[in-house]
């Protein structure tokens, strides 16, 4: 682990944090907002790997444990993690590193869809299954009843990937030498 | 800094974050086996009184909820009708008592405490490669880029503005994320320009 | 005190520098050059961040292909943008930084922390954070966190650029007052007004090595 590495997968945790701080996007067709916050585990993933993305997102919810109001909402601290939404965010890192090891495993010049099946898997994927548990427990739920109502963020959460996609390429594009 | 962390000189503030950290698994898995609607009602007035007793308004206590209340509520009301309104009641009291007992933790810990106490538990990870020194770097460096990679995003939202772009998503993202790798050359170059090493981290 | 011996670098994508041999012994020395003439590769060069393809950098007697590391400890560094070069969230903790990386007993941290804030009237700003301070007090801040290492010389690249003029001014006077040698890339030709030495770089290659007034003057005959 190279120093650029360190101040890397520390500038995706602030990052993460800074994308906590942009308006909601609208979404005119469904009614709801969705926040840009969990395209930072995606890209956390796509751009920095498995590894350095993993890390990142494990630095960003220490410090949201450690009491920085670093969520969505300027939320943050021990509460938000024990609470019902606290195993999506619990999952975090797991859902960067599945993302960056699926994206991995893809050539380079796999098609679109096998890499937004990637972002979904990893991203959307991987939260939804430590989430979803979580959120049963805690509402003392049965899990169908609180996978249903996580899905309402599904369609926000699929039009994420391709917005993921889509910054991770022109990133790229500018700075190859990720 | 902008830490939730509110002074004092309670047992609370004075007791060590791992143990406090510690306590609240144990209570908060403890919280989880109780089945007693009234009981668990009677452990969550007693994490609000647990406010006051450590010299913490009532108002802090309300900060806590607050952030939940919305689902929280949400929570209660289809439970009243999947559950019943005992297991509402348990539900509630349980979601509050979690929340007050974290939120009790928060607030009478100083954030870098906390980020030392973390840093230590990550230290197993020294097996996965993950340098304890490195981590403590990673964490102070990435508490420093956050202000100034919110500095970044407002900078680039005023050139959007320009094109009409302040609210689009990749008008925002895609610029703010260059312009902060391409600090990340110039960042590295001077940690190692003071001395660090990245084999052995800092002391 | 360093010696250049035939150097050349490139980073991939064409020569950089080229035949560099050069010695530099005075206690105030300029770097001047267009951008891309490869002065910041040669800022770099002194405390062996970039090593070079070719030929030899020694910085008081140390090799910085073979000893980077101990070059660093007698080479500071000073960067354009004072938000690259502070690390920690507050003044304290950053100057630490550098101070352990030495690897000095934290009583020693502690008197040199005290020390430098004290010297540069910067105590009062110690636990701010550091987003918090003017552009001005950063690029103090950052050249105070290189000066408590105490370092044999110092390389700035570009320090006053990103600074207002009162700025400006203020870092000169500092650095007019240090001890160790200074070898300095800037655009800023007044600065130079009191060295003893200026390298003028010009595609790779060293266009001019003289006293300010020729050096400069060289350079504007150069640029216009």
């Amino acid at each position: 682990m190279t120093t650029k590495d360190i101040v890397k997968i520390a500038l995706f945790a602030a990052l993460t944090a800074a994308l906590g701080l942009f308006p909601p996007i609208d979404l005119p067709v469904l009614g709801a907002k969705i926040t840009a916050q969990s395209l930072g585990v995606m890209l956390a993933g796509a751009l920095l790997g498995a590894r350095r993305g993993g890390l990142a997102l494990l630095l960003f919810v220490a410090l949201v444990a450690a009491g920085l109001p670093l969520l969505a909402g300027g939320r943050g601290g021990l509460g938000v993690l024990l609470g019902p939404s606290g195993g999506f965010i619990f999952a975090f890192p797991l859902a960067a590193f599945v993302t960056g090891w699926l994206l991995a495993r893809l050539s380079p010049d796999a098609s679109i869809l096998l890499g937004l099946a990637a972002l979904i898997l990893g991203g959307i994927g991987v939260i939804y299954a430590l989430g979803i548990p979580w959120l049963s427990v805690v509402a003392k739920l049965p899990l169908q009843k609180a996978a249903i109502g996580a899905m309402a963020f599904l369609p926000g959460d699929l039009i994420k990937a391709v917005i993921t996609l889509l910054i991770a390429r022109a990133v790229r594009r500018a700075y190859p030498a990720l | 800094m902008f830490a939730p962390f509110r002074p004092g000189s309670s047992w609370l503030h004075r007791a060590r974050p791992a143990t406090k950290l510690l306590a609240l698994a144990a209570a908060g898995t403890g919280l989880f086996l109780i089945e007693s609607p009234a009981l668990m009602s009677a452990l969550a007035a007693l994490a609000l009184a647990l406010f006051p007793l450590s010299g913490l308004p009532l108002q802090a206590a309300a900060a806590q909820l607050r952030p939940v209340a919305l689902l929280g509520a949400l929570i209660v009301l289809v439970q009243a009708f999947v559950g019943g309104p005992e297991t509402a009641l348990l539900v509630g009291a349980r979601l509050v008592a979690l929340l007050l007992l974290a939120g009790l933790i928060t607030l009478t810990t100083r954030t870098q405490d906390m980020i030392n106490t973390l840093e230590r538990a990550l230290r197993p990870l020294a097996r996965f490669g993950v340098n304890p020194a490195r981590g403590a770097l990673a964490l102070s460096l990435a508490v420093r880029f956050i202000p100034i990679t919110a500095q970044i995003v407002a900078d680039v939202r005023e050139a959007q503005r320009v094109r009409g772009l302040e609210n689009n998503i990749l008008a925002l993202t895609v610029p703010t994320i260059i312009r902060a790798l391409r600090l990340t050359d110039e960042v590295a170059d001077a940690i190692e320009a003071r001395g660090f090493d990245p084999e052995k981290g800092t002391s | 005190m360093f010696a250049l011996e035939n150097v050349s670098h490139d980073f991939g994508e064409g020569p950089v520098l080229t035949g560099i041999t050069v010695r530099l012994a005075e206690r105030r020395i300029g770097i001047l050059g267009a951008n891309g003439s490869g002065k910041s590769t040669f800022a770099r060069l002194l405390n062996g961040l970039v090593v070079p393809r070719e030929g030899t950098v020694s910085a008081f007697g140390r090799s910085t292909r073979s000893d980077g590391k101990a070059v660093r400890r007698d080479v500071g560094f000073v960067f354009q943008n004072p938000d690259s070069q502070i690390v920690m969230p507050t003044l304290e903790e950053d100057i630490a930084f550098g101070l352990k990386n030495l690897g000095l007993p934290p009583a020693e941290v502690t008197s040199r922390i005290e020390a430098e804030l004290n010297r540069y009237d910067l105590a009062a700003h110690r636990s701010r954070p550091v987003h918090t301070l003017s552009g001005g007090q950063k690029q103090l801040a950052a050249l105070i966190g290189v000066l408590a290492m105490r370092p044999r010389a110092i390389v700035l690249d570009e320090p006053t650029t990103l600074l207002d003029h009162r700025n400006r001014k203020r870092l000169l006077a500092v650095l007019a007052g240090l001890e160790q040698q200074v070898i300095m890339v800037t655009h800023d030709l007044e600065a130079l007004a009191g060295f003893d030495r200026v390298l003028v770089f010009e595609e790779g290659r060293l266009f001019a090595d003289a006293a300010p007034e020729d050096a400069i003057a060289r350079y504007r005959a150069l640029i216009d």
